[in-house]
């Protein structure tokens, strides 16, 4: 097959699977009991039995169910998200809003993660009977048990209540909105420490024992043993042959996992009031905003099965042998 | 010795002295609040909007035609005088005359008038205005509010966040004032403060209003609110220093930690009008509860004592009515139902529930609907075992899912937590009226409970000005309600305001929480 009707094949998949993605959701908020008008009453301290039947019928959720999903179908497929009731906004405004926060931790957290994850696999594999690789192993499987959530209470008692070194939440100190940018990005910076550690932590752990278990199997190989026999140099061997050799399952799996790290996302969000999407899904489930939550699941999935079809491709291109199949 | 004693004492005196005269120092200006609010509010204009999330911004950002001191007393606002007519049909208001909105444009008897129209057809209590047939406006200064019938409730719900007096040169271009986009961004109105920023999610920010009608006010530059949803979170920031200032705290177990902390003042002192009552609620259509006499055996089985030791940690007042223990129309001369469990099984031996061979005479179902309530829920089921009723805890995945089964009907008995908003006509009446009973709406009369006598009584009530006539009608009300028991009221909601003592002077002067102009709040 050729790059081009593997890409279309790949898309084609991706389509089916994000209606399918936005009807199961969409069917799921539905059917639970209870609906943005309880919600909203429950915020406003109770409400006049007009003021709720207003509200239900303003959104349409006195409609039928089919026809509710209709319209919310025909609406995404030209890309309108919709109104969030809660928030009186368009969906896509506030996903915008929050999603420059949530790309921050995301990213920052998984350089964290695939940096210190490699170098620890790296340092573990070369002395697999050493100290450092039982620490390595220990913390792999401390930080890949332990459920983020908990890390990351652990470390605000830490380092917010014992010993007062970061800020307890938030992303700013809201004090600095007239501030410089540079000033700000240093105040940002410093908010970010403990979320981006939380939610590398878990990804570190992944990372470094992937690295170590590749490497070691690279390290048994044949050309190794050739281009130690030729005499190379023990360094050259290892970062030039070896570790070049055996990221291919991290790239993979990094990919695949980035579904993960977007859920995991959500956990530290809430944990450290991180004003990301994470945030805004949990205040939308909790209001019963269903434009919001869908607006923010139909966009994840989308993000996921791009990333998805991204890794594929650039699989395809690190490693001859896929390209072959 | 005594010489040394003498000096001791005079040293410490002067001490004394000395610390007392620091405390009472003068308010200051200037300087940056910075406070939580635990909820991101949908906007920030509360004539369309009720809740404490929309409130605390909301009444530094608007002003309303009066405001309330801690012992209920009105007091001048942007209005600088009232009159209440001698058959109660109309209330004369003359605002303050230099006072204008954000935007310069001075405040007029046709703003109050669109606002109380604007209020009366679109926030979510109706009780408030519905009485009301015109506001007319002799002059610009003057407001004549006519009324259909004597309404009490009126100069409460003139207060705080209940009326927002809102431009009507930005409110009346015809958008729905539901969704207008004034109500989160460019918000105009005449509060101590303007709107700076409002992020959601994340904080509002609100500068001092240089053109405030009320002379030297605020002390604050700035208020910074930030929202934080998580109890733990607040109470760490609060300790650190990071946040100076949090009202609305309830949970029990962060007040006992907060008041041990020496910087902290926690007081919850100013939330009688805000009057969150919890109470177990029976559903009196359900089959065993329509039974007054096994409602009455729950009441004798359930302990105050207990719950407000135990799981409030003494943080919470007692309530022994639906009517807030802080109302002047309280009536702690009701049956209180102390802990009885003989009492309570006698009662259900004599209505004829006999106990089966397992011990247990039938089951019931309670719900919660929100995390905080769970230990109370918790609580019954071990608690009603004792007089062998067997009790299943029900519990909801969210606010919406239990509102639904509550509003709907599906309940034996639940927790509950409802405010009483000022006045008993607006938050109190809602509850046991038969009106009131209404498929779909939480906090109606989710209780199915309908009394012809209590329906005259809060009819009567709600159409007369006379203290005196009121106290004994509500006294008599509570009487009713104590042996009937529709619900089974147990504590008054911990609200406490916290704030630094280091830092924050004036934190709370009112009924109202911090739901209430922070114009007096400085920094020291």
């Amino acid at each position: 097959m050729s790059f081009g009707q593997i890409l279309a094949k790949r898309v084609g998949y991706g389509l089916v699977l994000l209606i399918a993605v936005v009807v199961l959701n969409f069917t799921l908020i539905t059917i639970a009991p209870g609906d943005v008008a309880d919600a909203i009453a429950g915020d406003m301290g109770g409400a006049d039995a007009s003021v709720l039947a207003e509200i239900r019928q303003r959104y349409g959720l006195d409609q039928p169910f089919m026809s509710q999903l209709w319209r919310y179908l025909s609406s995404v497929a030209v890309m309108d998200l919709g109104y969030s009731y809660f928030y009186n906004t368009p969906v896509t405004e506030l996903i915008l809003q929050r999603l420059p926060a949530t790309l921050l931790l995301i990213f920052s957290s998984q350089i964290l993660a695939i940096s210190v994850g490699v170098l620890l696999g790296v340092m573990a594999a070369r002395k697999p009977n050493s100290l450092v690789n039982l620490c390595v192993t220990f913390l792999s499987l401390f930080g890949f048990a332990a459920p983020v959530f908990w890390t990351g209470i652990l470390l605000i008692i830490l380092f917010v209540s014992v010993y007062p070194v970061f800020p307890v939440g938030g992303m700013m100190n809201a004090a600095l909105i007239d501030a410089s940018f540079f000033e700000q990005s240093i105040n940002i910076a410093y908010h970010l420490v403990l979320p981006m550690v939380t939610l590398a932590s878990i990804y570190l752990a992944l990372y470094s024992r992937l690295t170590r278990a590749s490497m070691q199997e690279v390290l048994g190989s044949d050309y190794i043993r050739t281009a130690r026999a030729k005499g190379l140099r023990e360094n050259k061997v290892f970062y030039k042959h070896a570790l070049k050799n055996s990221l291919g399952p991290l790239v993979t799996v990094a990919g695949l996992q980035f579904s993960a790290v977007m859920s995991g996302a959500v956990v530290v969000e809430a944990v450290f009031n991180w004003p990301g999407l994470g945030t805004l899904a949990l205040q939308a489930i909790l209001a019963r905003d269903t434009p919001t939550i869908m607006g923010i699941l139909f966009f994840s999935s989308l993000v996921v099965i791009v990333v998805n079809i991204i890794t594929d491709l650039v699989l395809r291109m690190i490693d001859p042998r896929i390209r072959a199949e | 010795m005594k010489l040394a004693f003498k000096s001791l004492f005079a040293a410490t005196a002067v001490a004394a002295l000395m610390a007392t005269s620091a405390t009472a120092d003068e308010p200051k200006t200037g300087g940056t609040l910075t406070m939580a609010i635990q909820q991101t509010p949908r906007h920030l204009n509360p004539a369309v909007q009720s809740g404490t999330a929309t409130g605390v911004p909301g009444t530094q950002l608007f002003a309303s035609l009066l405001r309330y001191d801690e012992g209920w007393e009105p007091q001048p606002y942007l209005a600088e005088s009232w009159d209440v007519s001698a058959d109660g049909l109309s209330v004369t208001v003359n605002l303050v005359k230099d006072a204008v909105f954000h935007d310069g444009v001075p405040i007029t008897s046709d703003d109050v008038a669109f606002s109380i129209d604007t209020v009366k057809a679109n926030h979510p209590f109706k009780s408030m205005f519905a009485p009301v047939t015109e506001v007319a406006t002799p002059d610009a200064h003057t407001a004549v509010i006519k009324l259909s019938k004597p309404h009490p409730a009126l100069l409460l719900a003139m207060s705080s966040q209940l009326l927002a007096i809102i431009p009507k040169h930005v409110y009346g271009d015809g958008q729905d004032p539901k969704t207008h986009p004034a109500n989160s961004e460019n918000v105009v109105g005449s509060g101590p403060f303007k709107l700076v920023e409002f992020k959601k999610g994340e904080h509002v920010i609100l500068e001092r209003n240089e053109n405030y009608f009320m002379d030297g006010l605020p002390y604050l530059d700035r208020i910074v609110m930030r929202i934080m949803p998580d109890d733990s979170t607040r109470a760490i920031a609060l300790e650190s220093g990071e946040l100076q200032m949090s009202g609305f705290e309830s949970s029990p177990r962060n007040i006992v930690r907060l008041k041990k902390n020496a910087d902290l003042k926690v007081s919850n002192a100013g939330y009688a009008a805000i009057g969150p009552v919890n109470w177990l609620a029976f559903n009196t259509k359900a089959e065993k509860l329509s039974d007054p006499m096994v409602r009455k055996a729950i009441a004798y089985a359930v302990d105050r004592e207990f719950i407000n030791k135990a799981l409030n940690m003494g943080t919470a007042p007692t309530a022994l009515t639906g009517i807030h223990p802080g109302s002047p129309f309280y009536d702690e001369t009701v049956e209180a139902y102390d802990v009885d469990l003989a009492k309570a099984n006698q009662i259900l031996d004599a209505a004829g529930y006999g106990k089966g061979s397992d011990g247990m005479r039938f089951g019931l179902s309670i719900d919660y609907g929100w995390p905080a309530m769970k230990p109370y829920a918790e609580y019954m089921k071990p608690q009603l075992k004792k007089i062998g009723i067997n009790v299943t805890v029900r519990s909801s995945a969210d606010f919406p899912t239990w509102a639904k089964r509550i509003s709907t009907w599906d309940f034996d008995m639940t927790m509950d937590n409802v405010f009483n908003w000022g006045d008993p006509v607006i938050g109190v009446h809602r509850t046991y009226s038969s009106d009131n009973i209404k498929e779909g709406v939480i906090w109606s009369n989710t209780q199915q409970y309908s009394n012809d006598r209590v329906d005259a009584i809060m009819e009567e009530a709600g159409a007369t000005n006379d203290p005196a006539k009121r106290t004994a009608l509500y006294a008599e009300l509570q009487q009713i309600l104590a042996d009937e028991l529709p619900l089974y009221p147990i504590f008054a909601s911990p609200y406490h305001t916290v704030s630094s003592i280091s830092a924050v002077g004036n934190a709370s002067d009112s009924i109202w929480g911090t739901s209430t102009p922070l114009d007096r709040v400085y920094l020291k």
